[in-house]
């Protein structure tokens, strides 16, 4: 019985052109665009300097500035009011003044006071940027002391050194963050919409009329829709994988087995939630928009763009109702760190405890008589 | 005597207070061809559901095939066929495709399944388009197609809701042979339909009005009782005093 | 079929009723109207999307780090170590563990996801330091994620540098130079003033967009908008007639969010709240016109959602720049970006809201943004008009 319901639901998934250019070809574009555009790394930060001095000083940290690789100098003006004028059309994002005496102020009166003005509407923008020029200004500082301190005056003082050390990425590459993520999604986009479209679909259509009237046992029916999305999704995964290794050189540092075990149970528990949204639905553009509500939930909670230790309590509860957030953090955990099934096991068990849920859900709720 | 195939008894729908089929009794007998008229909306697709399975009666009692359909309505699934009004095989399936997996989901299996499908073509004379989507056929070719593919595995009974919508006369006739040829071999005919012409071409037929079962009785003493000519004079008669409309 | 005798019947349906093109027009509206309330589910969610992307971006989504569990592995012992992790401890960004844990010990618990951060305190700590020689703190980051990791060794060597300092500034050394910040617009670095923009471009996008483009081939699949054109009813008014209800729908959102912005997240419109509407309704105007022009094109529902999904909604999210920096982008993705009215929206939008400043700042981005509804406008009617030749 089985065998069959499997059967006619390939056909129709290999007979529908839409669905299969969806399937093939979102995992190059998504795989391919996002990381490259979901680049969140603060640089090319627009500095605009307000010199009022124009001495050799002045000229010396403007350089220094420049050559830190973090800042773009775009404006290089006398006038703070000119300046601001840069920061309210976004060509400055921070604006440093410096005094009309700096120089003299600096070596004759033994201290100094710049003014900052960041453009703070992107507030982790503004906070990077403002601590990238407080360190510059720092080192900065301590070659002025250096070069005009006469040695005897002052002990040498020892410095103090933070070593950051940067595992599992040492050069801090964004792509390789973003990529098992988006492989996350994309699982969770193929497996969530089809299945909720599928069964509105026969439902809309009025074949399902003839299924529920045969002797077909509706946990089969269900298991049959099941089973085809679930096999598609891993072969989407497989070639997600392919685009990572081939484009980023990104590969799993954890093992092959347990990551495709991992997917499977989570295709279950995504196909489940799918399924049981086409239960509740009449009209594929319901089933779309609902489907698309908890997918747009489930993705900016899951911990793909921020973390989630940085979300208030509430928002962390709703997450780990997700179970876009477990496969987020366990492919980011298998394939960049090489965690063991030790590691995953807390979460793989959430993520079987949803599929069960959600799956028995679907088919309890699925009624052949009304 | 041998029990009737389909046995109703006090059968009744309700929706809220809506009361769609009101205590409705009847027997049909195997072989026959029981025609199931009505105005639209007088009851007559809730109560071909509540007696496919499809849908639980509030109140009475139905068996069909021997089975009682609000307790042990899979068993009563499988011994019956059902077409429904809204076309329902698979469009992007072949034709050959859609017999496979509707033949399969009733439990048939090689080599008896291509056997049927095989004879099935034939008799259909469409060994030529077993390959083709079923969505590309006329309607009239979809229409045999799924009454044939409702027979498949050899029900007691086979239910049809409007069968015959919107196609050809000629079509028609071509159709209504088919389903002489089922209840030759022994296959209960259970039809609606708004054709009076193919009323007259049912052993028995029952007249649905507002719920209830207005007249039931083979065609020709229905035009004798009602002093009719034709059963489009019995059928105005009995439905002039609907309440219900559309 | 040819034009004059349709034009004959439309005036004589004028002659004999005195209904206009506006009542005519008004009466369509209506039953759009009715179209859009009656779908329930569909409603509570075209009003909830708005409110709960309000929520999650305003509150949920930040890169800052509050809290996060920092392990200290302390090989020195001594009192300088101590000091420094007290005030690891006391600063709001860390919750300091102390543990004496092995090198692998260490790697398990950052395999496992537990921690994020460590910091290493070298043996003889203090003692080196006391003795004039350079010191370091190792700090270890779970780099799987650069984001976090950086800015947890940002958070670590300030508060490290802020130590020093104070330290050596019992000596008053000379030539300080100091920093006064002054943080523009936000000075909480909140993430809403950044997100709230985005969101109202991202929400007109959905609304106007899909809702419109699937509305209109929904009638087109169930063959009623044949019915409607062969009215006495001029066709461009039968898609005004549809466009209306959702441009009403939109500025409903509109409202919503800018209530919910400054009552919940405390982000008031500081320029023209008039501005503000007037430039609203002209991007609403350029994402209806997208939606008729997908529904132009296509002709089953489904085509037309995944058009809107992957076309519009997806740019919206990449290219407007709320999300993403788009400095930051390859060439050919910043080219893209510009073609993306969103992103001009989200400008204006910033400027108006957040920045306060006038038409004076933004003429620029609206001529833009107008250029582009007024050339898909002009391309939907006209590809209309030849699916009715």
């Amino acid at each position: 019985m089985l065998y069959f319901l499997l059967q006619k639901e390939f056909r129709q998934i290999f007979r529908n052109r839409t669905i299969l250019a969806v399937v093939l070809v979102m995992p190059l574009i998504q795989l391919i665009v996002l990381p490259l555009a979901a680049d969140y790394e603060v640089k090319n930060i627009n500095l605009c300097i307000v010199d009022n001095d124009r001495s050799p000083e002045a000229q010396r940290l403007t350089q220094q500035l420049t050559a830190s690789g973090y800042f773009r100098l775009t404006g290089y003006t006398a006038s703070y009011p000119e300046a601001l004028a840069l920061l309210e059309a976004d060509r400055a994002d921070v604006v440093l003044t410096l005094p009309q005496d700096f120089e003299r102020g600096l070596m004759r009166d033994g201290g100094q006071t710049l003014s900052l003005a960041v453009n703070a509407i992107n507030g982790v923008k503004a906070g990077l940027g403002a601590a990238y020029i407080t360190t510059i200004l720092q080192t900065y500082n301590n070659a002025v002391r250096v070069q005009w301190v006469q040695p005897d005056r002052f002990p040498a003082t020892p410095v103090l050194k933070v070593a950051p050390v940067y595992w599992y990425n040492p050069f801090l590459n964004y792509r390789v963050f973003m990529v098992p993520g988006v492989l996350a999604v994309l699982v969770t986009m193929i497996g969530g919409f089809l299945s909720a479209l599928n069964i509105v679909q026969e439902k809309e259509v009025g074949t399902i009329e003839q299924i529920n009237v045969s002797p077909v046992r509706k946990h089969y029916f269900i298991l049959g829709k099941l089973l085809p999305f679930w096999v598609l999704g891993n072969v989407v995964f497989t070639l997600g994988l392919l685009v990572a290794r081939v484009v980023y050189g990104i590969v799993p540092m954890g093992s092959m087995p347990l990551l495709y075990g991992f997917v499977t149970l989570y295709l279950l528990a995504i196909l489940g939630l799918g399924l049981l949204i086409s239960t509740y639905c009449e009209t594929q553009q319901q089933a779309m928009l609902i489907t698309f509500f908890f997918m747009m939930v489930f993705i900016l909670l899951g911990g793909l763009f921020t973390p989630l230790d940085s979300m208030p309590a509430w928002a962390r509860a709703v997450a780990y109702c997700s179970p876009v957030t477990h496969l987020i953090a366990v492919m980011r955990m298998i394939i960049l760190k090489g965690s063991t099934l030790h590691d995953v096991l807390p979460a793989a068990g959430i993520v079987a405890a949803m599929a069960l849920v959600l799956n028995t859900w679907a088919i309890v709720h699925y009624r052949k008589t009304s | 005597m041998e029990q009737p195939i389909i046995q109703a008894d006090k059968l009744t729908k309700r929706f809220g207070d809506f009361v769609a089929t009101d205590a409705i009794t009847f027997d049909v007998a195997r072989g026959e061809i029981f025609g199931f008229l009505g105005a639209n909306g007088a009851g007559k697709t809730t109560a071909m559901r509540m007696l496919c399975g499809l849908s639980t009666p509030s109140s009475g009692r139905a068996h069909v095939a021997g089975f009682d359909v609000a307790t042990h309505p899979e068993d009563v699934k499988q011994n019956i066929g059902y077409m429904s009004q809204k076309f329902s095989l698979y469009e992007n399936l072949t034709v050959a495709e859609n017999i496979t997996f509707f033949g399969g989901i009733y439990g048939l299996r090689n080599p008896v399944l291509r056997d049927k499908r095989e004879q099935l073509l034939a008799r259909l004379e469409l060994e030529h388009a077993a390959d083709k989507r079923v969505g590309s056929l006329p309607l009239g070719w979809k229409q045999k197609l799924a009454f044939s593919v409702a027979i498949l595995h050899d029900p007691k009974i086979v239910f049809l809701d409007e069968p015959t919508g919107g196609v050809d006369p000629f079509t028609r006739r071509q159709f209504w042979n088919l389903l002489y040829s089922a209840a030759g071999q022994g296959i209960t005919v259970f039809v609606t339909t708004h054709y009076m012409d193919e009323a007259e071409y049912c052993h028995r037929v029952s007249i649905m009005v507002d719920g209830r079962m207005a007249a039931l009785d083979t065609p020709r003493r229905l035009k004798e009782t009602y002093g009719a000519a034709s059963m489009d004079d019995v059928f105005y008669t009995l439905a002039r005093g609907a309440q219900r409309g559309e | 079929m040819s034009f004059i005798p349709w034009r004959a019947v439309r005036n004589g349906v004028n002659n004999t009723n005195t209904v206009t093109d506006m009542q005519q027009l008004a009466l369509f509206i209506r039953k759009e109207f009715i179209h859009v309330l009656r779908d329930r589910r569909t409603l509570l969610i075209l009003f909830g999307m708005p409110v709960m992307q309000i929520l999650i971006f305003g509150f949920a989504l930040s890169n800052e780090v509050k809290n996060a569990r920092l392990v200290v592995v302390d090989h020195g012992r001594d009192l300088a170590t101590a000091a420094l992790i007290a005030r690891l401890d006391a600063s709001r960004y860390f919750e300091v563990e102390q543990v004496a844990l092995s090198p692998p010990a260490l790697e398990a618990t950052f395999r496992r996801g537990e921690v994020k951060v460590a910091v290493v305190f070298p043996a003889r700590f203090y003692e080196q330091w006391q003795h004039g020689r350079d010191v370091a703190v190792q700090v270890i980051a779970d780099a799987s994620d650069p984001n976090t990791a950086t800015t947890l060794t940002q958070y670590v060597s300030a508060i490290v540098y802020d130590h020093a300092t104070e330290q050596r500034e019992a000596q008053a050394l000379p030539y300080g130079l100091r920093v006064e910040t002054r943080m523009l617009y936000n000075p909480q670095l909140e993430g809403a003033p950044n997100y709230v923009p985005g969101v109202m471009a991202l929400v007109l996008m959905l609304v106007c967009v899909m809702m419109t483009a699937v509305s209109i081939v929904r009638e087109k699949e169930t063959g009623t908008l044949e019915v409607l054109l062969v009215s006495p009813f001029r066709p461009v008014l039968v898609i005004v007639a549809k466009a209306v209800p959702y441009l009403i729908l939109s500025l409903v959102n509109v409202g919503t969010i800018l209530v919910l912005s400054t009552t919940v997240l405390h982000v008031p419109v500081q320029g023209n709240v008039l501005l503000l509407l007037a430039e609203s309704i002209l991007f609403i105007t350029t994402c209806l016109a997208l939606g008729i022009f997908i529904s132009v094109q296509t002709s089953s529902q489904q085509v037309a959602m995944l058009i809107s999904l992957m076309g519009m909604l997806l740019p919206t999210i990449l290219f407007s720049g709320f999300m993403f920096p788009i400095e930051n982008m390859p060439v050919p993705l910043q080219v893209i970006a510009h073609a993306v009215p969103a992103k001009w929206y989200y400008i204006i939008v910033k400027a108006i809201m957040i920045k306060g400043l006038g038409i004076a700042a933004v003429w620029k981005e609206t001529l833009v943004l107008a250029g582009m509804t007024a050339g898909w406008l002009f391309i939907s009617v006209k590809r209309f008009n030849i699916r009715l030749a």
